[in-house]
């Protein structure tokens, strides 16, 4: 018996080289059994693809309706209605005064004569009005608020200032609706970030339940390859390659998915938009949005894979 | 090249598989490892291909003290030894070529060396005109030396074999014995266990006897 030594590993430029030849093997092997496999391959796809797609247009209706709302808000206008005893011929200092507050923009004088035209023209009670005689109408004052000064604290600061005029018998903001849709709107997003979550999780679980069932189909094998001398490291590859192409290629239906919708969804989108006189398209995922989708989703079967891989490699063991 | 020294084997349930064997195999032997079964030959096989660990004593094979082994270098270390069962353990969704080429793979050997050492293992074992074949529509003898063949195309310095004769006619058998003594002469330390004494004690080699986990030497009796 010779004395003894440590166990020799190979040279490494040799390593280096298996190693590239084992990742293409491996990437090779992985996508034909995809491709053996097209049933049940398409149908783990398509359930990636769903749980992908939910969330993932969740997202893209929140970033849309973001991108709408900053035109709506621009029509907040603050409706000052001024005491009876204001007389016409005060209006546009008053108005001149309200403009040249920091918070004001635009302050735009409506005589009680001018409010009545308008409120004849639109309101269908024409004719009741001229059964009065006289017009009921205050003056106002349509005071536009400057952008900066657009929050909800600011808006509602201006107002109570403007209530607290002598002059003004009160002043309306119609924001209120704007308001409640900034909260859907939080909790909607809220709603996708947890269900973002659940649905990542179960993508996770979705692959690795799949590779699961790879690693015991395949348990003999794993046994013969460690048996004449497979790593783990070798071993795990295909499963690997096999939970990032079923993760990408679930995210790339999930692109899919969401550009058909859209496709569908915009041509309705603008008649709506039309219809309250504002000018928005539905925007796609985007250049980004596509690449982030499909790197999360190659992430997350990469991710089950190697979780279920690590978990049940360990109890196979030749006997 | 194999030294067991004071090798004792308990599994959890209490069974003691082996009793403080001491062995020694030098480089380039032959030796026949004979008993009934559950004498102990598998576990001692196991135990220097290191499927499983001894619960007590020292083991040494190819220079390397097994115990200094880390889980990390079992694969490494494994490639020095060529394996082969009574069922040979042959994988049914590929052909021949691809099961003996399977060692060869894991090494990360080039597509063209593999093809030449592949056939070359199958030459060996006279099995070259059958690589294209499934294992499954060979026959036992067959199967058993496509095994043969994939345990020693990496070339291992040392060769396993556990009752590779189990499931054969004597003929077969014999033949097979054929193939171990041709690889021993070129160099390859080989052990096997058998329990046909027939057909093992003609072939001139050293047999040890095992018996409820102890040793017993025996001499070759031709």
């Amino acid at each position: 018996m010779r004395r003894r030594r440590a166990l020799t590993l190979p040279p490494v430029h040799a390593r280096f080289q298996a190693y590239g030849i084992n990742h293409l093997r491996a990437l090779v092997f992985s996508l034909g059994k995809l491709y053996r496999a097209p049933f049940s391959s398409a149908l783990t796809l398509l359930v990636i693809a769903v749980a992908l797609t939910l969330p993932t247009l969740l997202h893209v209706f929140l970033n849309n309706l973001q991108q709408a709302t900053p035109q709506w808000s621009q029509t907040a206008q603050i409706s000052v209605f001024l005491e009876d005893s204001v007389a016409d011929a005060q209006l546009p200092a008053l108005a001149a005064r309200l403009a040249q507050r920091a918070d004001v923009a635009e302050a735009l004088p409506v005589t009680r004569a001018q409010a009545l035209e308008e409120f004849r023209a639109h309101s269908g009670f024409a004719e009741a009005l001229d059964t009065l005689g006289e017009n009921p109408l205050p003056p106002l004052i349509l005071v536009t608020p400057a952008l900066e000064h657009r929050s909800t604290a600011a808006l509602e600061g201006l107002v109570n200032a403007l209530n607290h005029m002598p002059e003004v018998s009160r002043a309306l903001l119609d924001l209120q609706w704007v308001q409640r849709l900034f909260s859907i709107m939080e909790v909607l997003q809220r709603s996708m970030v947890v269900l973002s979550l659940l649905l990542g999780l179960g993508v996770l679980l979705v692959v690795g339940n799949t590779i699961r069932l790879d690693v015991q189909n395949r348990r003999e094998e794993i046994e013969v390859a460690k048996l004449v001398g497979a790593t783990d490291a070798f071993i795990r590859r295909p499963f690997l390659y096999g939970g990032l192409w079923l993760g990408l290629g679930g995210a790339m239906m999930a692109v899919v998915i969401v550009a058909i919708t859209i496709l569908l969804l915009s041509g309705p989108v603008q008649t709506l938009s039309q219809l309250y006189g504002g000018e928005w398209r539905l925007d796609g995922l985007g250049f980004r949005g596509t690449l982030t989708l499909l790197g999360l989703g190659a992430l997350l079967g990469l991710a089950g894979s190697w979780i279920t891989v690590n978990q049940h490699l360990r109890h196979i063991e030749p006997r | 090249m194999i030294l067991l020294r004071n090798v004792t084997k308990r599994y959890p349930n209490g069974h003691e598989a082996l009793s403080r064997i001491n062995l020694s195999l030098d480089r380039g032997a032959m030796a026949f490892l004979t008993g009934h079964s559950g004498a102990g030959k598998s576990t001692l096989l196991k135990l220097i291909s290191l499927i499983e660990r001894p619960s007590r004593g020292q083991i040494v094979v190819n220079g390397q003290n097994l115990e200094s082994l880390s889980a990390r270098q079992v694969p490494y270390f494994r490639r020095q030894i060529g394996i082969i069962f009574q069922d040979h353990h042959l994988l049914h969704d590929r052909s021949v070529f691809d099961n003996v080429a399977l060692p060869l793979v894991i090494q990360g050997y080039r597509q063209q060396e593999i093809a030449r050492r592949v056939r070359a293992a199958l030459d060996k074992v006279g099995l070259l005109h059958k690589e294209n074949a499934e294992p499954v529509t060979l026959s036992t003898g067959e199967q058993q030396r496509v095994g043969i063949a994939r345990a020693v195309v990496h070339k291992p310095a040392i060769l396993l074999a556990d009752e590779p004769t189990g499931n054969l006619d004597p003929h077969l058998s014999r033949e097979i014995m054929q193939l171990f003594l041709r690889f021993n002469q070129v160099g390859t330390t080989v052990m096997i266990a058998s329990h046909d004494l027939n057909l093992i004690s003609s072939l001139g080699k050293p047999m040890v006897h095992l018996h409820e986990g102890r040793l017993h030497r025996r001499e070759a009796e031709a």
